[in-house]
């Protein structure tokens, strides 16, 4: 459960995540603090977007983010390492199909 | 060389000269982190600009000066930049209203420029369009902040605007070089970003609860090369590198 942890005197932070030009998902880039939404992605676009590498910025308020902990990682994650007939790899892909 | 020409770009580009420094003594005294950068990043914007201009000035002069050689080796009767831009940088709230004001007659005057009938001037003038779009989003969006903010926001925010108010009417000022470049289709009359820049500045001190000042506009001379106590000083602290070192390059 996410808690606000916001200090005294201190702006809440913002997770921002920046679209490299061609399409491609957006990724996480960094954090700034910022007392609201519109100067959030002013300061991310100052921060994060100066040497061409966005076309598109997303902030989200830390607090609002809800991540798997460290501890969560074997019973998340192991269980699907080990059974490959889950993953599409007995195909062969047809010619002139691009696979990225 | 065209004259009027000549001395619209020394205009253009002191302006964003001198604006630049002033707003890159921000760095390293910033209020938090991201302001710092914000700051230093529109100063580097209108530092960038001002090359662009200052570089097309030297090549109209035609007598084989370039930005550095102007930016570095003119002395303070021979800048052209708006008084206005010159005053030191003041507290948070001054830097920002400063902001506001210029990027909002930017706006109109940068876009009409950039529909003029030289294709290098209005290139650059549509790039400078471009940037100033974001310094005024910066600028208003901080200024509705601090003036409909705190007590003590509102009261620095209004105190800036009632002392940044009276330097404003220099933006309108106009003389043979304005006449004769309106005449060319170069450059638009200055009157006429007059109404845009004042209801575009209102809608956003508006929203910031803020007032501005009646009373008469402050005596003009920037434009001429008369400038206040403050651009001694500053030009003195921006060239004493360039001058030291007379043709170092690194």
């Amino acid at each position: 459960m996410a808690t606000d942890e916001t200090k005294v005197g201190e702006w809440p932070l913002w997770e921002v995540f920046t679209q490299p030009p061609g399409g491609r998902p957006h990724e996480h880039a960094g954090s700034v603090h910022a007392p609201d939404a519109e100067i959030a992605l002013q300061n991310a676009r100052d921060a994060y977007t100066r040497r061409g590498e966005a076309v598109s910025v997303w902030v989200v308020p830390t607090a609002r983010i809800t991540a798997s902990t460290p501890s969560d990682a074997g019973p998340f994650f192991d269980p699907g390492n080990d059974k490959a007939y889950r993953h599409p790899q007995f195909y062969k892909t047809p010619r002139g199909v691009k696979v990225f | 060389m065209s004259a009027p020409l000549f001395e619209l770009l020394l205009r253009l580009g002191d302006d964003r000269l001198v604006l630049g420094h002033r707003n890159s003594e921000w760095c390293g005294h910033g209020p938090i982190l991201e302001e710092d950068i914000a700051l230093a990043n529109i100063a580097l914007d209108l530092v960038g600009q001002s090359q662009l201009f200052l570089e097309l000035a030297g090549t109209i002069e035609g007598q084989g000066r370039d930005a550095d050689n102007l930016a570095y080796w003119r002395d303070e009767s021979q800048f052209r930049n708006l008084q206005m831009v010159e005053l030191p940088r003041g507290d948070f709230a001054f830097t920002l209203v400063r902001q506001l004001l210029f990027a909002a007659w930017s706006h109109h005057y940068l876009d009409a420029l950039a529909k003029g009938r030289r294709p290098d001037l209005a290139g650059i003038a549509a790039k400078a369009f471009k940037e100033n779009r974001y310094h005024f989003r910066h600028a208003s969006q901080w200024v509705i902040r601090l003036g409909d903010g705190t007590e003590e926001s509102h009261a620095r925010a209004q105190a800036a605007l009632d002392e940044l108010w009276p330097w404003t009417g220099e933006f309108f000022y106009r003389d043979e070089t304005d006449q004769v470049l309106a005449g060319d289709g170069l450059a638009p009359e200055p009157e006429t970003i007059h109404e845009p820049w004042l209801a575009l500045v209102t809608d956003v001190l508006t929203r910031a609860t803020l007032v501005p000042p009646t009373g008469p506009m402050r005596m003009v001379g920037g434009r001429r090369g008369r400038h206040t106590e403050h651009l001694g000083h500053m030009l003195a602290e921006m060239q004493i590198v360039a001058r030291s070192h007379p043709g170092a390059s690194w």
